[in-house]
């Protein structure tokens, strides 16, 4: 921890190797389809010549360059382009749509560099004890956190209460299509070969939130965005403004963020839609949350920054991976001989601290490299003419949602899902639901059905489900969620009586 | 059928000419290693540790991508639909292959998979936290003799190693356990750290990842592993018990025999490095070498003693 392992990581080669880093990683991420996960294969085999420390600042940087980029495709396509900008679409789009894209990607940048930081400081400074929380959270605990997702729909859904819980429901059943994750069952394929692999979240999120909004552009003669007349070159100053302003909503969501981060079960969607919905809860009465709210963006992308380096905690600590591509960090380092686990902060300490710092250095430098790449991709989006981007885009889609495992079966699962996604929106069906029943529906099974096992078998049905303190905890902010948007609505509701 | 055996005798007139003329099979160009499974497992990890002995060896880039999903059977039913040049190849595992398509059709079946080796495997382990009262699997049989079923033992999915290895070891010792299935080796080993379960079937790659936060009590093997020269192997303990997950490469089914002959013996050559072996057994890996010709008995053998074991179970009919 000491001043030495700063040093060692501010080598040119390594700080040149932080920067590529999150470079690469800002446009993969930027891309639907094409995932951090996908990039960090890819670029494993170069580590393999590089001493460990400088290996790690590579697959650190453009992991977490990755999951900013993905923020680009949320603001600008309506498309998270990777699962952690879920949320980042809510005010995203909107704000973009009525042309201020370029602050919205300004905002995503301090937001994850911010997110970034204490993600990262909290694994220099708190790596083993926050461990624990990883270790705390068994089956039941997963499940009440699933639950607890899913009753976020509630509070996202405005007004639209039983279209979203109808929408989370569809989500769900569409999780149990193909091989059964723990059961090995083969469930809903109805013999077909195509659905034996399932509905990928990855795919699904391109088919839902892109095929709807390509179909849009071909179907409505307005432009994309709305450009002002008069474009203000730079909005960096004005979106440093709101960011400070908004500072106790940027270190919640960073805390939320480092804590979902450190559960192996949870990953970067979970925190930016926890974050969000925080956000919301206590927006103050101007805000409009879903319209454009500047702290819908900062909220998420603050959160889904910092999932990197708590997720990099468990795997560091404990050796098990908090996410995808923790667990390539962590065969990248098995190849260079360095024991992860339990015995590495003591034995390859060194190395821990020189990549830590590594990691710090690539967030900060994401701010100038985040920053420039943003308005160039704002640019682009709103400048290339719409029989342009339209065929662009599509294309993009099939080649991202084919190379995620090679299989054209996820290509016709992305196109049928994306024309029901647009249909089913002329109703007042939103996205975000059916995907948060699709990513939460597999945790929430797991967990019910694990601690069924383990209650049954301890006879302890009751106080496995409802006596564990942390359980009680989600449980007691499911019903919160659940019960607040009722209880405001009626009082406002009483309110408007009075008035007449 | 009749274009089938002119292909057969054009393969094999293919192969009388090049060992004619001495010429074989050769690569072009950097090659694509598929695991049918996401990053991290113990498939991921040997990957890892061939990619660069095989660009050393070789001089050709090991590209090692994912494709997971249905347990890796997405993976295993696209297989024979590749280019079977000899440019791509995929990870196949012991006992999935055999188990899952006597399940139910999961568009592939096992005899049609043209594994040419067999290079390792992970050995069936009881692990314990560190913490655990049971400190041989002594007390652990005697415990779970006294308390039928009270014993949660969590593993990687079902049906699968652990499992058969659960309800094998279950049945020597005249016990009853109960298995809670966990998606992949990570999850179950986060269960048995955080005391949600009271043991692990693992595999000795467990007790190397983890080193003192856990304890196995016993490991399926021969002789012990020379990793871990203080385990015993379950032999010792009088239960006769050896194996795991077995782990090897299969190319299309459409690769000649002498593309299929020429992997098998650089995937050996990989194999008999010492600094290889050294670096697998570190990791906590078994080596095993069954290559191109041995194959078939290999599997056949296998293949029996898992559907035995899984029809008594009641896993499959």
């Amino acid at each position: 921890m000491e001043l030495g392992h700063f040093l060692s990581a501010m080598t040119p080669f390594n700080i040149a190797l932080a920067l590529f880093g999150v470079i690469a990683g800002t446009i993969v991420g930027s891309i639907p389809g094409l995932t951090a996960t996908m990039a960090l294969a890819v670029l494993v085999p170069i580590t393999f010549s590089m001493d460990p420390a400088s290996a790690l600042i590579l697959l650190g940087a453009i992991y977490t360059g990755a999951i900013y980029g993905g923020a680009y495709a949320a603001i600008l396509l309506n498309t998270p382009g990777t699962p952690s900008a879920i949320a980042t679409t809510f005010d995203g789009y909107p704000m973009a749509k009525r042309g201020d894209g370029d602050l919205a990607v300004a905002l995503a940048c301090f937001a994850s560099v911010f997110g970034g930081l204490v993600g990262a400081f909290a694994l220099l400074l708190l790596a083993p004890p926050l461990s624990r929380v990883a270790l705390a959270f068994g089956p039941i605990e997963y499940f009440w956190l699933s639950v607890f997702g899913l009753s976020l729909i509630a509070s996202l859904s405005n007004g639209n209460l039983m279209k979203g819980l109808a929408g989370g429901a569809f989500g769900m059943i569409l999780s149990t299509v193909g091989v059964a994750e723990i059961s090995a069952d083969i469930r809903l394929t109805f013999g077909s070969q195509v659905l034996i692999g399932g509905f990928g979240v990855v795919g699904a999120l391109i088919g839902l939130y892109c095929i709807p909004v390509l179909i849009d552009l071909v179907a409505v003669p307005d432009r994309h965005l709305q450009v002002e007349d008069n474009v203000k070159s730079v909005r960096i100053g004005e979106a440093f403004r709101l960011a400070m302003r908004s500072k106790f909503n940027l270190i919640r969501s960073s805390i939320i963020g480092t804590l979902v981060g450190i559960l192996p079960g949870a990953g970067g969607s979970v925190a930016g839609l926890v974050a969000y919905s925080e956000a919301k809860r206590t927006a103050k009465p101007h805000q409009r949350f879903g319209e454009g709210e500047p702290d819908g963006i900062l909220a998420t992308e603050s959160a889904n920054n910092a999932t990197v380096g708590g997720g990099f905690i468990p795997t560091l600590v404990l050796g098990i991976p908090g996410t995808p591509p923790d667990a390539i960090v962590l065969g990248a380092l098995l190849v260079q001989g360095v024991r992860t686990g339990p015995a590495m902060f003591t034995q390859s300490g060194s190395i821990v601290y020189t990549f830590i710092y590594g990691l710090l250095i690539a967030t900060v430098l994401m701010l100038p490299a985040g920053l420039l790449i943003g308005r160039y991709a704002y640019k682009s989006i709103v400048t290339i003419p719409k029989a342009v981007l339209v065929p662009t885009v599509g294309f993009m889609t099939i080649i991202g949602t084919f190379s995620i495992r090679n299989s054209i079966s996820d290509v016709i699962i992305m196109l049928c899902l994306g024309v029901f996604g647009w249909v089913v929106a002329r109703f007042g069906f939103a996205a975000s639901p059916i995907v948060l029943g699709l990513i939460l529906g597999p945790i929430a099974e797991q967990g019910f059905v694990q601690g069924w096992i383990i209650g049954a078998a301890t006879n302890n049905l009751v106080g496995m489900f409802f006596g564990r303190p942390i359980s009680q905890a989600i449980l007691a902010f499911t019903i919160i969620t659940l019960i607040l948007p009722v209880f405001l609505a009626r009082k406002q509701h009483n309110s408007g009586m009075e008035a007449d | 059928m009749l274009r089938r055996s002119i292909l057969k005798a054009g393969a094999a007139l293919a192969i009388a000419t090049s060992f004619a003329t001495g010429a074989n099979a050769e690569l072009n160009g950097p090659v694509n290693y598929i695991i049918p499974f996401g990053p991290g497992g113990e498939s991921d990890i040997s990957a890892r540790l061939q990619q660069p002995f095989f660009k050393e060896k070789f001089g050709q880039d090991m590209i090692v991508s994912y494709q997971p999903g249905g347990g890796g059977a997405v993976g295993w039913a696209s297989l024979n639909g590749l280019n079977g040049d000899g440019q791509t190849m995929m990870g196949v595992n012991l006992p999935h292959i055999i188990i899952k398509p006597a399940q139910k059709d999961v568009g592939f079946a096992t005899e049609n998979l043209n594994t040419f080796y067999m290079f390792h495997y992970t050995p069936d382990a009881i692990v314990v936290p560190a913490s655990s009262p049971y400190q041989t699997l002594a007390d652990f049989v005697a415990y779970a003799k006294a308390n039928p079923a009270q014993v949660t033992m969590s593993g990687s999915g079902k049906a699968s190693a652990n499992h058969l290895a659960q309800i094998k070891f279950d049945k020597m010792a005249g016990i009853q356990t109960t298995y809670v299935p966990f998606k992949g080796t990570g999850a179950s080993v986060t269960a048995l750290l955080g005391n949600q379960v009271k043991a692990q079937w693992g595999y000795t790659t467990v007790g190397a990842a983890q080193g003192d936060a856990v304890r196995m009590l016993a490991v399926a093997m021969d002789e012990r592993h020379p990793l871990f020269p203080d385990v015993p192997t379950f032999k010792e303990l009088g239960y006769d018990m050896t194996g795991g997950a077995y782990r090897g490469i299969a190319l299309p089914n459409t690769a000649s025999a002498e593309t299929t002959k020429m992997w098998s013996d650089m995937i050996a050559e990989i194999n008999a490095d010492p600094e290889f072996r050294q670096k697998m057994l570190d990791g906590g890996f078994a080596m095993l070498d069954v290559n191109s010709d041995e194959m078939a008995d290999f599997m056949a053998a296998r293949a029996e003693e898992y559907l035995n074991d899984a029809r008594a179970a009641g896993l499959i009919e």
